[in-house]
């Protein structure tokens, strides 16, 4: 058993380095000046090593569930890695369907932060409660990633897009928000550095602090910036806190969650910072010219089309799968735990999209950005609402 | 009502018509309906059909339809809807804080200022707020008049479709194009491509109308139909007789009536079982991560229980007549299911106290030997315990699930899970009785002056199950809501009504196409339509903006 589990774990490792190895691939070909199309070398070699990584990290998904006895979509780290299997598909499936490599492009690096984010929960397979063993666990969590992701091609649609034609001769609003998605993007390869960092050296810091009239302790795995409240350091040559967060900060982990989320937006903007010295001009600007050859109908087609095609995978599986799971479960069919509500607003969100496209026109820009949005959304709810609101399904 | 004629084809359009019903020919007075006026494409939205909304404003019926088939009313209400569920989610609702707290106390103790505040807006529970249901009914409204608006022109336009068309329509559609010169048997090529890819091919006297797909056209419609139906499902909740919620706890070996079942169904627990991980071999894979978890980890809760009917005419006072019906587990995600009830496993006490046993002995013997017991069955305490030695025991208070309340004692629950007694102790013969307190663990002599002592000396537990009844007879219809909004969008969103119009020109062809959505699967299909002619199709609407382009970059120069 132990080794079938380490062999899972080297399949997706060799998924990560397949789908990085065919970013850069894909990378290669906006370069050709020759053809646009999908026949030369390196384009082909991008989208064969793109599949290869997928099959590979079928196998991890394979024989994880082969170990487990479940299918390993039950806690932080398998959902979103499987949310990142997921991306690898929807783009695969809208490659084929556009034959576009310049999404490859941007796609792939998505989903590889996605599972290097998804990394640093966790890994261990954990056994099942009791309300989770159902087969509508896995009817459920598979479907509603596969129309996440499909959505969340959308977003990568978008992002092109607005790449390419957002205004970049003079600092505006709309440069404004762009950067700010860029900067956001840092702040995730910030928490994935300085976690991996720190977890490397094994670092550990324990606090003791008064918890709902008891004392509770917590582990940090990333020096204190943000202490508990009314926190006492128990490790020894350990950095103590800068401040203690204040009294209002609920829960057990509040504080240490609070903390990593301030290495990770400081990590991210020393990141930014650095990028900005080294490019002298704006990340989106300095973006700009390898997207000149890019046809922006097409994309915007292509964002659009990622709607309507998740749209309703999304409905069948964040709605429709969970509400007769939740009915088996729970007994109620809906229960407003925040993580239903914000499939629900994921719903609403993408039902204006679709009704704004279609009556109002809404095409280009103006689309591009609604897809970002949509995007933030489904982000919200895969990582802030388990990590931040509590609720039934927060697997953290 | 007025009927306007067609200037091209003659044909009697009703009053509104933006294009002409039979040939397309847009209807002068009425482009401004569909913003025709501005642009040098047509508006195919709803094939230029007379909508009430765009052409009745005068009346206060006119007014409100008008106002709720806006789609833009539609798009705020949804985003109104979507803000204010967000606003539901920073707090815990009600029903998530912990069941005994005072709502208005936590959420100013736990979230300060903001959490007061929270509270006094009732966003605590948000979503059975009047305003929600109002919102939520308001999309309702706008939905079904938007449609109703919008399907029926489109339905009859769709019908009446002609294979000829105006040449302004065919000339201001998105995709058009043309050949001076075109033989027979190129066009007949054309036509039998059409028909490779599925086109359904219509012909009148050379015109040629190719089309696929038409049903995705009632993609929403029927998909806003299943959300009417899923909403007038949720309402009929309100109704008792269709949705039925109730809870039961039922201890180990115990048989009761089922609540709101009008005492026709008991159920039995036969016993109930608490599993956790760590137990079993196949465990072991676990092991990493049951080692970090600081408590135990719940495998399987379970309660084996038998159902019964009472076949009893329903008489008050009459014994009931139980007729077995049923025997299974109950689990969770395994709920038991009978005649249109369901019970699911939905918490559970453990070790509850069934009885208690005291005996009675002189306060100084140190052997405490017994001058007479007697066991309490916590379920139904007696009042008075008459002893073998002749002193009798009065149960003066029962506390089943004592705690301290500011040092006075009072009981938690009603449920005997901390039992705890004031005896009065009536020695033989004595009028006077003697005060104690009796809990496990703990005996008090209020007075310090008791001559005799009341010494616990066995206890038994048992389980407790608690199960939730449901009768959801809103459920079928819930589903069925919900299978034809998936119908709906599926059927709209997975297929395009495309269409290819052929017209005869000279020596030559016309071509004009227009697709619903997704215009990349159209341009496809006309090329493999005009394959081996020398016609050329080209987007309108691209070439316009390459045009504007060129023409704003001239001008900067
Ligand atoms: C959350 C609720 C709603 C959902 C999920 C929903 C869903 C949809 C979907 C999926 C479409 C097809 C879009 C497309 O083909 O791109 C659509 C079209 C439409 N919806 Fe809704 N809708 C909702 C509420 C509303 C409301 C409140 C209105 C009222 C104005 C409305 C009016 C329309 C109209 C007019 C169309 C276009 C019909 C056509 O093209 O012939 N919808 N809706």
């Amino acid at each position: 058993m132990g080794d079938l589990a380490s062999l899972s774990s080297n399949f997706l490792y060799l998924a990560f380095i397949l789908y990085l190895v065919a970013t850069f691939f894909f990378g290669g070909t906006i370069k050709d000046k020759r053809s646009e199309g999908t026949k030369n070398f390196a384009s082909k070699m991008a989208i064969i090593l793109t599949i290869v990584g997928f099959i590979s990290q079928i196998l991890y998904f394979i024989t994880r569930w082969i170990v487990s006895g479940h299918a390993p979509v039950s806690n932080l780290f398998e959902y979103t890695t499987f949310f990142g299997m997921m991306l690898v598909l929807a783009f695969i499936i809208l490659y084929f369907i556009y034959r576009l490599n310049i999404l490859g492009l941007f796609a792939l690096p998505v989903a590889l932060l996605i599972i290097a984010y998804a990394s640093m929960f966790p890994t261990e397979i954990a056994p099942l409660v009791p309300s989770l063993k159902s087969h509508w666990l896995y009817i459920h969590v598979t479907t509603v990633s596969l129309g996440q992701a499909i959505l969340s091609i959308s977003f990568v649609g978008g992002i092109i897009y607005l790449i390419k034609e957002v205004d970049q001769t003079r600092r505006n609003k709309k440069t404004t928000w762009l950067e700010t998605i860029v900067y956001f993007i840092f702040a995730t390869l910030g928490f994935i550095i300085i976690t991996s960092s720190f977890s490397a050296m094994n670092y550990t810091a324990t606090f003791e602090f008064p918890f709902e009239d008891q004392i509770s302790t917590v582990d940090y795995q990333l020096p204190a910036l943000a202490g508990p409240n009314d926190g006492t350091l128990l490790t020894e040559n350990k950095m103590s806190p800068l401040f203690e967060v204040p009294s209002w900060m609920q829960g057990v982990n509040a504080a240490q969650k609070f903390n990593t989320l301030l290495w990770s937006l400081l990590t991210g903007l020393a990141l930014y910072a650095l990028s900005r010295l080294v490019l002298r001009k704006r990340v989106a600007a300095a973006l700009q010219p390898f997207l000149v050859k890019v046809n922006k109908d097409l994309v915007d087609e292509i964002s659009y089309r990622a709607v309507a095609i998740g749209f309703p995978i999304f409905t069948l599986g964040g709605l429709i799968f969970a509400m007769i799971w939740a009915q088996e479960a729970w007994n109620r069919f809906w229960g407003w735990d925040p993580k239903e509500v914000w499939a629900l607003i994921t719903f609403f969100f993408y039902a204006a999209f679709l009704h704004l496209r279609l009556s109002k026109g809404w095409h280009g820009e103006k689309s591009a950005w609604l897809a970002v949005g949509g995007f933030a959304i489904i982000m919200f709810n895969l990582i802030a609402v388990n990590l931040i609101l509590a609720g039934l399904h927060s697997y953290a | 009502m007025k009927n306007i004629i067609c200037k091209s084809c003659g044909y009697e359009n009703q009053e509104g018509t933006v294009l002409c019903q039979h040939c397309g020919n847009p209807i002068e007075k009425n482009q401004h309906i569909d913003g025709n006026q501005n642009s040098q494409l047509l508006n195919m939205r709803y094939e230029g059909s007379a909508r009430r909304s765009k052409t009745y404003n005068k009346s206060i019926v006119d007014k409100l339809w008008n106002f709720f088939s806006s789609v833009r009313v539609g798009v705020w209400l949804i985003a109104i809807t979507l803000i204010a569920s967000a606003a539901g989610t920073i707090f815990p609702q009600e029903m998530y804080i912990p069941p005994n707290v005072i709502a208005a106390e936590h959420y100013r103790d736990q979230y300060g200022i903001i959490g007061q505040i929270y509270y006094q807006l009732g966003f605590h529970n948000l979503y059975s707020s009047w305003w929600y249901m109002i919102l939520i009914a308001l999309i309702g409204i706008s939905i079904i008049i938007a449609s109703i608006d919008r399907v029926v022109p489109l339905y009859k336009a769709l019908k009446m479709q002609k294979p000829k068309k105006s040449e302004s329509f065919l000339k201001r559609q998105r995709l058009f194009g043309s050949t001076e010169q075109l033989s027979d048997e190129g066009k007949q090529n054309m036509i039998s491509n059409l028909k490779k890819n599925r086109y359904k091919v219509t012909e009148d006297n050379g015109h040629v109308l190719a089309e696929k797909g038409r049903f995705s056209r009632w993609g929403p419609y029927v998909n806003h139909i299943g959300l009417i139906v899923f909403l007038l499902g949720c309402l009929l909740r309100f109704v008792p007789f269709m949705y039925i919620d109730d809870f039961v706890w039922v201890r180990e070996g115990e048989t009761v009536v089922i609540p709101s079942t009008d005492s026709l169904y008991y159920v039995e627990n036969k016993d109930f079982i608490l599993e956790t991980y760590g137990d079993t071999e196949e465990d072991e894979r676990f092991k990493e991560a049951l080692d970090k978890q600081s408590g135990m980890v719940a495998k399987n809760f379970q309660t084996n229980a038998v159902i019964y009917e009472n076949t009893a005419k329903s008489v008050v006072g009459e014994e009931p007549n139980l007729e077995m019906i049923k025997e299974d587990s109950i689990k969770v995600n395994h709920p038991i299911k009978f005649d249109g009830y369901a019970l699911y496993q939905s918490s559970y006490q453990q070790d509850e106290f069934k009885s208690m046993s005291f005996k009675l002995h002189k306060t100084d013997d140190e052997q405490e030997e017994s001058l007479g017991s007697f066991t309490i069955d916590l379920a139904n305490p007696k009042d008075e315990y008459n002893l073998e030695n002749g002193s009798r025991v009065v149960i003066d208070q029962y506390f089943p699930d004592y705690y301290l309340d500011e040092g006075e004692p009072r009981s938690e629950t009603k449920y005997p899970r901390n039992p705890a007694f004031v005896f009065l102790v009536y020695p033989p013969g004595q009028e006077e009785p003697e005060i104690s307190f009796a809990a496990i663990g703990r005996n008090v002599d209020a007075s310090g002056e008791n001559q005799f002592k009341l010494g616990l000396q066995g206890f038994d537990v048992r389980d407790v199950t608690g199960l939730s009844l449901r009768r959801d007879y809103t459920l079928p219809i819930i589903s069925l809501g919900g299978i034809i909004f998936m119908i709906g969008v599926i059927q709209g969103m997975y297929w395009q009504h495309r269409r290819i119009w052929i017209h005869p020109k000279d020596q030559g062809i016309w071509i004009s196409a227009h697709t619903n959505k997704n215009w990349f699967g159209i341009k496809k299909d006309i090329e493999k339509i005009i394959i081996d002619t020398n016609v050329n199709v080209v987007d309108q609407e691209e070439q316009q903006q390459k045009e504007q382009k060129e023409q704003k970059e001239q001008k900067e120069k």
